[in-house]
């Protein structure tokens, strides 16, 4: 007679083990529906060559760049260039360690000193990517019994920062300042409560009502902490984004960014004038156990964030090609995520998932860049082509950009 | 309020967003019978906190699949 569990572990052998990527069948399925269509990867694209912040080589196309997020263009910024240059040359290719071991080099605090400056604020903290950012931050800011109350349509680094902290997480219907204050009222008194807003929304590129809803959050004693990751350097009246632009910045205790749109390189920072910011450094997990980023983005970070400072022909370039798209589009008969334009994000709504990967495709074979987004990370079940516009876009291109879009829109059959 | 009295109340609040008109029994699941999409439950469940002037929480939602499940909740929920 044979041992049972040794027969139990015979027939676990001979069909091997239970396949965890079993789960993502259907997404698998999708993809090569997709695909099975004839048409270009959306998800797979390769730039060969980068030939200035809005064209590219792409899939073997010379192309124009409108989904990069690359809004002031500081990525081929000469300025920007040479100074990490230098640092590559005088400090190496990288740091090799935590910012708390031997990974703080000078141009990690001078980049800090440059958010500083740049936001006016007393505290400065710079992480390897704006997603460890908001983890690291939101994590560490509100953990068990504690409550954040957000908004539904918030980033998945925030609902990932939620999750790891183990915080109640209290989720309010997109920019509903009744539904934010409703359940403020109803959470229990003494609780720790960080609300957690945005200030332009990614997927629609829509603003939030940040002067009503930092007011409330105020009103009951909650602390806030305001993610700018889509409006630094050309929102409000220094750039610092749409706090200050609605004039509540003073009261917003956190402010999360990021070096990857604007400022054009890699990392993410908070900011913050609380006098006890400092001891983050040395309990959240994300900024301790990773390495640092390597000197050379450290300063052309820098050298970038004190160029943005002083760019007021470059913002109003950008607004304006942001009103000519918004205001084009809408003259061709696309429907757009906001009724008039709120940022440097236009959303163009598709009909469905099948339609936007055909409309992506034929946009490129213009030979125009965008971004194709689709659920979960779109609001409400959506297909959007997301474009961002860039101040280096010059007024040539946005309109050569429309007539893409038409032309791909009538072939189609969208407009 | 007794879990009757809750029930009673989240049946009245479920019939707009119960568009095929499923018979809802204590194992209706949200999710699988009842096609409930991540919107309908933002909106299903704020129409329950409105009525019960209560918070249902992500980290509580998560543990709930049916029906029977959700009553029983929200009336430890408004009891508290």
């Amino acid at each position: 007679m044979s041992d049972p569990i040794l027969k139990a572990a015979d027939a676990a052998a001979v069909s091997g083990p239970v396949d965890l990527l079993a789960k993502f069948d259907p997404i698998i399925q999708t993809r090569e529906q997709l695909l099975a269509a004839g048409v270009e990867d959306p998800f797979n694209l390769v730039m060969e060559q980068v030939l200035s912040p809005t064209r590219a080589i792409c899939n073997g196309r010379d192309t124009i760049l409108l989904g990069t997020y690359n809004y002031m263009g500081m990525t081929f910024d000469p300025d920007v260039i040479a100074a990490g240059k230098q640092a590559m040359e005088e400090f190496g290719a990288g740091t090799t360690g935590s910012r708390v071991l031997n990974g703080t080099f000078r141009d990690h605090r001078d980049v800090e000193a440059a958010l500083r400056e740049f936001y006016a604020m007393d505290h400065a903290m710079v992480f390897s990517t704006g997603y460890q950012a908001n983890l690291g931050i939101i994590s560490t800011l509100a953990g068990k019994g504690d409550y954040i109350i957000l908004d539904i349509d918030s980033h998945a680094s925030i609902y990932d920062g939620c999750a790891m902290g183990r915080a109640e997480v209290v989720p309010f219907k997109h920019n509903d300042i009744e539904a934010l204050e409703k359940r403020l009222k109803r959470i229990p008194e003494g609780a720790g409560k960080l609300v957690v807003l945005e200030g332009v929304y990614s997927m629609m590129g829509d603003v939030a009502p940040l002067k009503e809803m930092v007011r409330i959050a105020k009103a009951h004693a909650a602390m806030v902490l305001v993610d700018e990751a889509h409006s630094m350097g050309f929102i409000g009246e220094h750039g610092r984004g749409v706090a200050e632009d609605q004039g509540v910045i003073d009261d917003v205790d956190f402010i999360i960014g990021t070096f990857s749109k604007s400022v054009g390189t890699v990392g993410g920072f908070c900011v913050s004038n609380h006098p006890k910011f400092e001891v983050l450094r040395l309990v959240c997990r994300p900024y301790v156990f990773t390495a640092a980023l390597p000197p050379a983005v450290m300063a052309s970070s820098a050298t970038s964030i004190r160029k943005l400072m002083h760019n007021g022909n470059k913002r109003a370039h950008l607004w304006e090609n942001s009103r000519t798209l918004h205001q084009g589009l809408r003259d061709l008969g696309f429907k757009l995520g906001t009724e008039e334009p709120q940022s440097a994000i236009i959303a163009v709504i598709m009909p469905d998932l099948e339609k936007g990967a055909m409309m992506w495709e034929a946009l490129l074979k213009e030979g125009l860049y965008v971004n194709l987004a689709r659920p979960p990370a779109t609001p409400a079940g959506m297909t959007l082509l997301r474009c961002s516009l860039c101040a280096e876009h010059s007024a040539e291109q946005v309109q050569t950009i429309l007539g893409m879009f038409e032309r791909a829109g009538k072939a189609i059959g969208i407009i | 309020m007794t879990p009757a009295e809750v029930d009673e109340r989240i049946r009245t609040l479920i019939e707009p967003f119960n568009k095929k008109g499923i018979a809802i029994e204590d194992s209706t699941t949200f999710a699988g019978d009842l096609e409930f999409d991540s919107l309908t439950v933002m909106d299903f469940v704020a129409a329950i906190e409105d009525e019960f002037d209560i918070i249902i929480s992500m980290n509580q939602q998560a543990e709930i699949e049916t029906y029977g499940q959700l009553v029983s909740a929200v009336h430890k929920l408004q009891d508290s």
